[in-house]
């Protein structure tokens, strides 16, 4: 664990210097939340001295953006224990809070902390989890994800995806009609924004690669779209696919060693798998209509896309092996476009247009069942978080675009805005491996 | 061909260090898309003129303002790609200056607005661009002569989230190689 930590901080260490400076940070306003919220104490962690972070501020603020636990404010708490022989169980049940989490952390002569946490049932008066994690002090929100993800998969039985990354295109207006694109990763939080690419030309589409060292995306800088993979570590990068036409809409394969990707350079919108290896373009569509937007099923055997072959954009799919496309939005409104697999494969989320605007809705791809998960009009670019238990999109807001996030219920509402500029075409990265 | 070649190159020596990466400063598709931006509703409306009359303007046809050849935007019906009757003269004007003028070359970019999703956009402003030009090469323009680029949704001409905006963002502008 401890080596495992050392390499990830010398790893981390190294992305700072390549993907740059810290950007705006974007802050997150939870707009609704779950009325069966569990309750929870997370005691601020004792520590000797002052720390850059508070790792209980962050742990809580995790668990109340998942929209299933309800944190106790810190001002609330009858006591402050970081030991399980100082909780004071009858003091904590009278206030019908069921689980704490406590901890402390202690300098280590190297310079980094060992945080130490439990996770305690306050009824049953048990420890559920306990752990201790090393982490240097850069390293401390990382750590406090980790908790985060440890104590919400303990009490939920699902995985949590707090420690993880999302990628996004901002917009900033520079001067008198000039702009510049960046794109960007940050923790799942807002926190720790780094800027991979800036360009006065558009960038879109940024995709992660499976183990969460690449991003795809797609750059105007050639004054024409191209495909651009890029290490978020040491910023390496190399054009994929350009020339003439479309180069666009890349989405990975399981595998990571292919991308689907969109390229119009026969005069016609159509649907290939780059052979990221050979550099072979395999073509799996061919039609006169519009073919794109791409995606690899979970399992890698199917490809969704958007085709306006019959008419308006509808949501299609292909076997990989056999690739005859089979219609599988019809009953759902006009507009079908932009799907996304859930990480298990059981749905289906996509932009969803009609009288109303464009939302974000889900299919449920066993049942047929469709729901409309948001409410405004330009919601659009929706990316399940890795566990599958929210999507993020993005949504125009008073100050321009930004980014939301809803749980896959709808239940559970976010606003995450930039303080300047706009941001948009949010990525959900995958586990840390 | 140099200069994009060179430009290319820059790009790519810009690349290895990423922060900064591709400024390549202002282009001239930019400087179109910032005049489109301040279009107003009448030049907005402003609709072709019938065969120009440019007699008493001496030098380039381009650069007579009476000429529907000054007309460089061609606007779009809502999820359509199909050039509007009234776009007709300043497509015809514009395709028979590239028949009379064959080392001249036009790059039509194709624009989409923000509704729906990018990535379709993309490809519906491509398909726009296609439309035009593939009018250009029925009325004369040779296929070399006539280019196309997509920015989709990327680029508004009005930055505005309403009708009157979209109609401005749903366009493709006609440019002239300097």
């Amino acid at each position: 664990m401890r080596d495992l930590l050392r390499t990830l901080t010398a790893v981390l260490a190294l992305w700072l210097v390549a993907a740059g400076n810290a950007q705006a940070i974007l802050t997150i306003k939870i707009t609704q939340g779950a009325e069966k919220a569990l309750p929870i104490a997370v005691v601020p962690f004792r520590a000797a001295s002052q720390l850059p972070v508070d790792v209980a501020d962050v742990v809580a603020a995790d668990l109340a953006r998942s929209g299933r636990f309800a944190p106790m404010p810190a001002a609330d708490m009858p006591s402050r224990p970081a030991e399980f022989s100082e909780v004071g169980f009858q003091d904590w049940r009278l206030l019908g809070m069921e689980n704490l989490v406590i901890g402390k952390l202690t300098p280590t002569p190297a310079g980094d902390y060992e945080v130490e946490f439990r996770l305690v049932d306050v009824y049953k008066a048990t420890q559920i989890a306990g752990y201790k994690i090393t982490s240097t002090a850069g390293n401390l929100r990382l750590t406090a994800h980790q908790i985060a993800d440890i104590v919400y998969e303990q009490l939920t039985g699902e995985k949590g995806a707090f420690a993880t990354r999302i990628a996004y295109v901002t917009v900033r207006q520079q001067g008198a009609g000039q702009k510049l694109y960046t794109m960007q990763i940050a923790d799942a939080d807002g926190y720790n924004p780094q800027t991979l690419l800036e360009s006065p030309q558009p960038v879109m589409s940024p995709a992660w690669s499976p183990d969460g060292r690449k991003l795809a995306y797609v750059s105007f800088e050639g004054r024409n779209s191209a495909i651009y993979v890029q290490d978020v570590y040491t910023g390496e990068r190399k054009s994929v696919a350009s020339g003439a036409g479309i180069n666009s809409a890349p989405a990975w394969s399981p595998d990571g060693a292919r991308l689907a990707l969109t390229r119009s350079r026969d005069g016609n919108p159509e649907i290939y798998v780059l052979h990221l290896s050979t550099g072979l373009f395999q073509r799996l569509t061919d039609d006169p209509s519009i073919d794109t937007e791409p995606v690899f099923s979970p399992d890698g055997s199917r490809i969704a896309f958007t085709s306006d072959r019959g008419g308006g954009p509808q949501i299609y799919e292909v076997e990989v092996a056999n690739p005859a496309p089979k219609r599988i939005t019809f009953s759902q409104g006009d507009y079908n476009a932009r799907p996304r697999y859930s990480p298990d494969g059981s749905r289906m989320a996509m932009v969803n247009g009609g009288s109303g605007g464009y939302r974000i809705a889900v299919l449920n791809l066993r049942d047929g069942s469709f729901e409309v998960l948001t409410n405004s009009t330009l919601d659009e670019s929706p990316s399940f978080a890795p566990n599958g238990s929210m999507i993020i999109y993005a949504t125009v807001g008073a100050g321009g675009t930004e980014l939301a996030a809803t749980s896959i219920d709808g239940r559970v509402q976010q606003r995450l805005a930039l303080q300047e500029g706009e941001v948009r075409e949010p990525a959900w990265g995958p586990f840390r491996k | 061909m140099l200069h994009r070649s060179l430009k290319t190159l820059a790009i790519v020596v810009a690349g290895l260090t990423f922060i900064g990466c591709s400024n390549t400063k202002k282009t001239d598709s930019a400087a179109v898309v910032d005049q489109g931006a301040g279009l107003s509703q009448e030049e907005m409306n402003a609709k072709a003129h019938g065969a120009a009359d440019s007699a008493g303007f001496q030098g380039n046809a381009l650069n007579d303002p009476n000429s529907p050849l000054s007309q460089r935007v061609i606007y779009f019906e809502y999820d359509s790609s199909d050039v509007q009757a009234d776009y007709r003269p300043v497509v015809e004007a514009h395709a028979a200056h590239l028949a009379a003028n064959p080392n001249t070359i036009v790059t039509l970019e194709g624009h989409a607005d923000e509704r729906g999703s990018r990535e379709y956009n993309l490809a519906l402003a491509e398909r726009r661009a296609q439309s035009v030009q593939k009018q250009m090469v029925l009325l004369g323009a040779s296929a070399g002569q006539v280019r196309t680029v997509s920015y989709g949704e990327e680029r508004p001409a009005n930055p505005g989230h309403d009708e009157s905006a979209y109609g401005q963002n749903r366009r493709v502008e006609i440019i002239y190689a300097q």
